[in-house]
């Protein structure tokens, strides 16, 4: 009656503890991995209930900084990162957000009680005008529920567990490439994942037509992951026309939207600009999702601010999927942290904090642009083979350089710069001084390495 | 206009827990008292924050060189070891030995839920046993993670108090390798604890039949007032040797409720294995919610690290659990002192926040009516929410619950 382990392939916990206690009896070396052994008598109940789990994979982002960080050379450059950086290569909080911070703190009336379940009420009326807009009909209708989550891994999360369990479509089709960590969030919550065509390697731009042809053969009612603005990793943005398409097939398809918006303002430097795709399907009256991140648009990456917006049909619709949506939360985490959203909500409330933020906003995304034009000038000054255009018609803190691993390898070893292996580079991690250093990189692995 | 996807969803049922505040704010009796809340009140009837949390928090934030970066999926490490060392005591073995591993979490649900996900993934017992009666989230939690859930015996109408032959019978009967939901101390809804030498057949019991402990521990400090007597059930456990898992809450014993801080450990037989534990909680953490907050576990490292601050906190801590004791005191003395009829000594031999009155619903439906005393409807009222100047009242409402209805 052993039961198969579903998770992976490795034997069952009961086979492993009798194998290894056959070991012991029959006196060969002992196992160094199973230093239990060693110290305790024979005995099956010796052996941890855990010693068949497998070591998890390091994750492959992340393993990027590790490297990074054992490298000694002065030159050295990380372009994994997915947080912003200022010209000195430093990590930035926003003057505003300190500013609202302080306030916060220092207000002795305050108290750290628990929010409700779906969180501070002030911040999730606030994220739903700055992504729908201020004069939503959906919103002034009542049809828009809100609540905050963990950022936007959490919104997702939420979002996805509640139509697992309440909507009759299981399947939710994402772009292809998209975030990593997409396809395990939708996993977990209990939805089947499929892929559409996004990215075309050979213009390093939208792959439009396969796009529509694998959203129009998807079953109706799928669900569909669209990246708001500054797809990630490519950078690849459908353009206003190509989103007005997408929308028509999508509705008369009842395929439903599911929106991660994560750049709001950090892509283009404009917060209603960056939110266009969203409200254009908000406007024709259709119901959608949203999952909104604070993390990079106003820097609170590790205070893990967001929100889960549903437009509904209709405010009573609406009233009765909030209910729902606290059954998904209550079991998660109960309630979410007060910090992050508490600062978010001082900001978009006050007018001139608000101002204050814009200006903030605009000028990382701003720099973030002028680091995709110095390093298109240099690369073009080099004459470096190819046409490296598209690193300024990406848009958002990635682009998809096109190099292969091989080309990526070789950029690390010989000059100590550090991406993901499918040549994604964070711009943010740029600055004027290093610009050169990279296209110098990029020159070298084109012409020499295939 | 077509229907929404969404027409056929019901509205879910209210949090019963939530609706007494819900009901207690409808009402306009200048003499209404709230004993649902699940949150610490100072006699004047106020939330409060700690002031070493305050001082901490300050500290924190006037620090310019401190940034928002994302953390470790698994947390703030500081945060980690320390509560490793709080829970488990500064010289546990199993931290010596790096046989524990402490990630960050949501506070006690989300340390139970990502415990429970874990398991359900990697455990070869997919049944959680909690105890009857138990919080009300606890089996939604599991279930969720993936679990099924089944009830042992715990909570005996007839003493008010632990009904420890069923709670053994219950665990005898229990399938080898079934996992065990066992609260640290302070038992919600209960205040029902075992003795420690109940605790210490029940370990046997547990280890005999390799049943997996998993500890809540919400209420470490808050209980009897000393963080070690609080945790001495966890740690007989992790003196054997054994493994086990527990979640803790800084909800209530820091009182930063809202900021939601706590942390799952999980003891293993070794290193080795608790460091390939890590990596897979991880993979359960990451297509959650990412990665941790950073506000909250940082005033916690900054307390539990400094040795004056740390003291300050014991401190503040013990006051918030002797003035409960006291007002389990005043309750008793006062039903006593109106010959209320019947045995209240539960109320001074439970612990933590909650009292189980032993009150039934229709009485609890007439405290509310004539007297404007708000409770869930189990008779579980909040020690938190009384005061000197409220209990009187507290003790009339009992008495005439008592002797007019049945």
């Amino acid at each position: 009656m052993h039961r198969g382990n579903d998770s992976h392939s490795s034997p069952s916990p009961a086979d492993r503890r009798l194998s290894a206690l056959v070991r012991h009896l029959q006196g060969s070396p002992l196992d160094a991995a199973d230093p239990c052994l060693a110290a305790a008598p024979t005995s099956a109940a010796q052996i941890s209930v855990f010693d068949h789990v497998v070591r998890a994979p390091e994750d492959p982002i992340l393993g990027v900084t590790v490297a990074y960080n054992k490298d000694p050379s002065p030159n050295k450059l990380n372009l994994g990162v997915g947080a912003y950086r200022t010209e000195e290569g430093k990590p930035l909080v926003l003057n505003v957000v300190r500013k609202a911070e302080q306030m916060l703190v220092n207000d002795r009336s305050r108290v750290k009680e628990y929010l409700p379940i779906v969180g501070l009420a002030d911040f999730n009326k606030l994220s739903a005008k700055l992504i729908l807009g201020t004069d939503s009909p959906a919103i002034q209708d009542n049809r828009v529920t809100t609540v905050q989550c963990l950022s936007g891994t959490g919104s997702l999360r939420v979002g996805a567990e509640f139509l697992a369990r309440h909507y009759h479509q299981h399947t939710i089709y994402i772009p292809q490439p998209t975030w990593g960590n997409h396809v395990k969030i939708f996993g977990l919550a209990g939805l089947a994942v499929k892929t559409y065509h996004y990215y075309d390697p050979a213009t390093r731009g939208l792959n439009f037509k396969g796009l529509l042809e694998d959203l129009g053969s998807a079953p109706s009612g799928a669900i569909v992951l669209l990246h708001a603005c500054a797809h990630n990793p490519t950078g690849v943005d459908p353009t206003a026309q190509e989103w007005e398409q997408i929308r028509k097939l999508m509705r008369s398809k009842a395929l439903l939207p599911f929106f991660d918006s994560a750049y709001q303002g950090f892509a283009s430097g404009n917060l209603d600009a960056d939110a266009q795709s969203i409200r254009m399907f908000v406007r024709d009256g259709g119901e959608c999702l949203v999952a909104q991140s604070y993390a990079k648009n106003m820097g609170l990456y590790g205070e893990r601010v967001g929100a889960l917006s549903m437009v509904c049909r209709s405010a009573d619709v609406a009233s009765r999927v909030e209910s729902q949506l606290k059954l998904v939360i209550r079991p998660m985490y109960s309630s979410p942290p007060i910090h992050g959203a508490s600062i978010v909500a001082t900001i978009l409330k006050d007018r001139a904090m608000f101002q204050e933020w814009e200006v903030e906003l605009k000028a990382m995304a701003d720099r973030i642009i002028s680091m995709r034009k110095q390093l298109f000038d240099a690369l073009r000054s080099r004459g470096t083979p190819g046409d490296w255009s598209h690193i300024i018609k990406q848009i958002g803190m990635f682009t998809f350089t096109g190099l292969n691993s091989a080309q990526v390898a070789f950029m690390t070893k010989e000059y100590h710069i550090y991406l993901t292996s499918d040549g994604r580079i964070s711009m943010a991690g740029l600055s004027s001084r290093t610009v050169p250093h990279l296209a110098d990189a990029i020159h070298a692995a084109v012409t020499k390495v295939a | 206009m077509s229907d929404s996807v969404f027409a056929s969803i019901v509205q879910a049922p209210e949090d019963p827990i939530l609706g007494v505040t819900v009901a207690y704010n409808k009402d306009q009796s200048p003499v209404k008292l709230n004993l649902g809340v699940g949150a610490y009140r100072t006699e004047e009837g106020k939330p409060l924050v700690l002031n070493v949390v305050r001082k901490a928090e300050q500290m924190l934030v006037n620090d310019e060189s401190r940034v928002k970066e994302y953390l470790p999926i698994t947390g703030v490490a500081d945060f980690n070891k320390l509560s490793a060392k709080l829970i488990f005591g500064a010289d546990s073995p199993a931290i010596q030995e790096n046989r524990v591993t402490t990630v960050q979490c949501l506070s006690g649900t989300g340390s139970l839920r990502v415990g429970g996900e874990f398991l359900a993934k990697h455990y070869h017992e997919k049944t959680i046993y909690i105890p009857l009666p138990t919080w009300g989230n606890h089996p939604k939690v599991f279930t969720l993670a993936g679990l099924s859930v089944k009830t042992y015996r715990y909570y005996d109408p007839n003493t008010r108090g632990l009904d420890f032959s069923g709670l053994l019978e219950d665990l005898q009967n229990a399938p080898s390798g079934a996992i065990v939901l066992l609260h640290a101390c302070a038992h919600n809804p209960t205040g029902v604890d075992p003795t420690s030498d109940q605790w210490e057949q029940i370990r046997q019991l547990i280890r005999s039949k390799s049943l997996l402990p998993f500890f809540d521990s919400a209420y470490q400090g808050f209980a009897s007032g000393s963080l070690d007597a609080d945790a001495a059930p966890v740690r007989m456990f992790v003196a054997d040797g054994g493994e086990c898992l527990a979640a803790q809450s800084y909800a209530k014993n820091m009182g930063l409720y809202g900021e939601r801080v706590g942390a799952l450990s999980i003891v293993c037989k070794g290193a080795d294995v608790a460091s390939k534990v890590e990596s897979q909680l991880k993979l359960v953490i990451r297509p959650m919610y990412s990665n941790p907050p950073i506000h909250g576990a940082s005033i916690v490292a900054a307390i539990l690290k400094d040795g004056h601050m740390y003291t300050e906190w014991t401190v503040e801590l013990k006051a918030m659990a002797d003035r409960i004791i006291s007002m389990r005191h005043q309750l008793f003395e006062a039903l006593q002192a109106k010959g209320t009829p019947g045995d209240w000594s539960h109320i001074i031999k439970q612990i933590g926040m909650f009292t189980f009155t032993g009150l039934n619903s229709d009485q609890v439906a007439f405290m509310t009516k004539e007297f404007h005393i708000y409770m869930t409807s189990d008779g579980r009222i909040s020690m938190a929410g009384l005061s000197s100047r409220t209990i009187p009242h507290l003790a009339n409402a009992i008495h005439a619950a008592v002797t007019k209805a049945a």
